[in-house]
């Protein structure tokens, strides 16, 4: 299993200098500038900010400057905040999307997989219809209906939370937490609902009732075992995407996060917080595609045998 | 990752009728497919049903609450929120559709291609897509919209653009199977060509599952135009769409809820029609 680590762990490093590549480019071809503001700044200081922060040198000279920053860690200056250097934007930052990702991804867990393996242990009655139900019902509320909808009725209406803001008190966690978990939570209900109706036609569960297993260890310790690797795999990038932070729920809630910097510094042609963006969220998708694969391997050993392969 | 729909068992060339006899035989179904046709209808012919222009302005009507006049309130500028939504279900329709129409045509292409090339092409070709997928989804289109200016056009492409992603691997997995199948083996000893193989015996053969993915991309091409148009990156001002109208109403939920709960209402419920109708054709296909 180490071996077959490391050979992931190498085979990473192509995709991902592919990844900054196709970001650093992609960035610099848009129109428009760093500097562009809605105050034209003068010709003459345009071109000594482009020379101060080496702008004005060949495409070529500066991503090869930046991949060489890149592997000492440098992820340079911001030039929308002067000032800040983009290391430390998104060490302030993502401190705070990671504490509410992680309260996301725990609640989107927890109900998803609740519902989900409910829905399948019930099928074909009436209340599993109605958990299967639920669990469509959530991917069609995203965070910008079940926001503004959450903080209607309980900040607004019934003035249980806050509206908005952000480790004033604890509970101000905790309507941003659900808006961001539901529309997980429901792919991970669906995904494990529909993996598990398939597991309990298999033969395997046929052979354990022949030999006087009790339905719900059948349940427990046979099928979902089985029926958890679709989840596992989704885990892995919604992980990533729960945790560098949301754009719509940071914005409806005013949560000091990373996530708004994802769409601000592309609006702004910040280009290295746009690299510094697409780095943080690649390298998470990259880390949990693989602590997926392994955390799958570690529960069912006939995929470890596969990956060994 | 998303769930991939089940590859529909093979020899189904007859994959509409299969459809629709599905559609009919659930009811929760049959009567999503009926709001859907006429939330769908209703919003195209949007210039000749809505009661009012979706830019025309009221100002002393400005935020009402529903009334006689105005069966859905209207807005602060006083627009007649019945009328926007018409208008901006058009939109969102349009984009679904053609949208789905391009992320569709590209993804069978890639994929089929891929799969019938096998060997270090295929891993080339799905290499590429792996990076595309863990691109940040976000970023990339926003960059797409800015560096070709914001149009109506330009969403459908660059959604089709991301969204075909999915539908290429499932289709070159497809292909890879069928292409092993005795049928193809026996075209190709005949002396048919390998673009006659796809066209005549993969190709419609892949027709159920790309039924079901098309079916499945439509509610989610939706939910990206109106996110885009969400964040003010979509349909432009004064042209409504539903994802602006939520964004509107969410600033003033507190003064006039009305405008966040029509709009929110109908994005979410005409979602879930299209989702379920989705849900029950890929568990027609797959079983």
């Amino acid at each position: 299993m180490a071996a077959y680590f490391l050979k992931r762990l190498a085979g990473a490093v192509p995709v991902f200098l592919a990844i900054v590549t196709a970001a650093f480019f992609m960035a610099r071809f848009v129109p428009g500038g760093p500097f562009d503001r809605e105050r034209p700044v003068s010709a003459e200081t345009l071109k000594a900010l482009n020379a101060y922060y080496g702008l004005d040198e060949p495409l070529a000279a500066q991503y090869l400057k930046y991949l060489g920053n890149l592997a000492r860690g440098d992820l340079g200056p911001s030039y929308k905040y002067p000032g800040w250097s983009v290391n430390e934007i998104i060490a302030q930052k993502a401190a705070v999307s990671l504490q509410l990702g992680a309260a996301a991804l725990a609640i989107a867990l927890v109900a998803g997989l609740l519902l989900g393996f409910g829905a399948a242990a019930f099928a074909g009655t009436k209340f599993g219809a109605a958990l299967s139900g639920m669990s469509l019902a959530g991917i069609c509320l995203p965070a910008f209906v079940l926001g503004p909808i959450l903080a209607l009725i309980f900040s607004i209406k019934l003035r249980w939370f806050n509206a908005m803001g952000w480790n004033e008190l604890p509970s101000d966690a905790v309507l941003p937490a659900i808006t961001l978990a539901l529309f997980y939570a429901a792919w991970i209900a669906r995904l494990a609902r529909r993996s598990a109706l398939e597991e309990k036609s298999r033969q395997y569960v046929v052979a354990a009732r022949a030999k006087g297993a009790s339905e719900a260890r059948i349940y427990f310790a046979h099928i979902l075992r089985n029926a958890i690797g679709p989840v596992v795999s989704y885990i892995g990038p919604a992980a990533a995407g729960l945790l560098t932070g949301s754009f719509v729920v940071e914005t409806i809630f005013q949560i000091p996060g990373l996530g708004r910097f994802f769409i601000s510094s592309a609006l702004d042609n910040d280009y290295t917080m746009i690299m510094g963006c697409v780095m943080v969220y690649a390298a998470f998708i990259i880390a949990f595609n693989l602590l997926a694969d392994m955390l799958l391997a570690a529960i069912n050993p006939r995929v470890a045998r596969q990956l060994e392969k | 990752m998303t769930s991939l729909p089940k590859p529909a068992a093979f020899g189904d060339s007859r994959a509409l009728p299969k459809a629709l006899a599905a559609l009919r035989a659930d009811k929760l179904c049959a009567a999503c497919c009926a709001v859907t046709l006429v939330v769908a209808l209703a919003c195209f012919c949007a210039p000749l049903i809505a009661p009012f222009a979706y830019d025309a302005q009221n100002l002393s009507a400005a935020a009402t609450p529903p009334c006689l006049q105005y069966p859905l309130g209207t807005d602060m500028l006083g627009r007649d929120i019945l009328s926007r939504i018409l208008y901006g279900g058009r939109v969102s329709f349009a984009v679904g559709l053609l949208a789905t129409f391009v992320s569709i045509a590209i993804g069978v292409c890639y994929g089929m291609v891929s799969g019938m090339a096998g060997g270090k092409t295929d891993s080339a070709m799905m290499r590429i897509v792996d990076i595309i997928y863990s691109l940040p989804f976000t970023i990339f289109v926003i960059l797409l919209m800015i560096a070709f200016g914001r149009s109506l056009w330009l969403i459908f492409a660059a959604i089709g653009a991301v969204e075909w992603l999915t539908m290429a691997r499932i289709v070159r997995a497809m292909t890879l199977d069928l292409k092993s199948r005795q049928f193809a083996e026996a075209a190709a000893v005949l002396g048919q060509t390998k673009f006659g193989i796809m066209r005549r015996h993969i190709f419609p053969n892949l027709l159920g599952s790309v039924l079901v993915c098309a079916a499945l991309t439509v509610p989610s091409v939706m939910l990206l135009e109106s996110f885009l148009s969400f964040l003010g990156l979509g349909v432009q001002a004064p042209l409504p769409s539903w994802g602006s109208m939520i964004k509107d109403g969410a600033e003033y939920m507190e003064d006039a809820p009305w405008m966040l709960v029509f709009p929110a209402l109908v994005f979410s419920a005409t979602l879930y029609c299209l989702n379920k109708i989705g849900e029950t054709l890929s568990e027609a296909f797959g079983k």
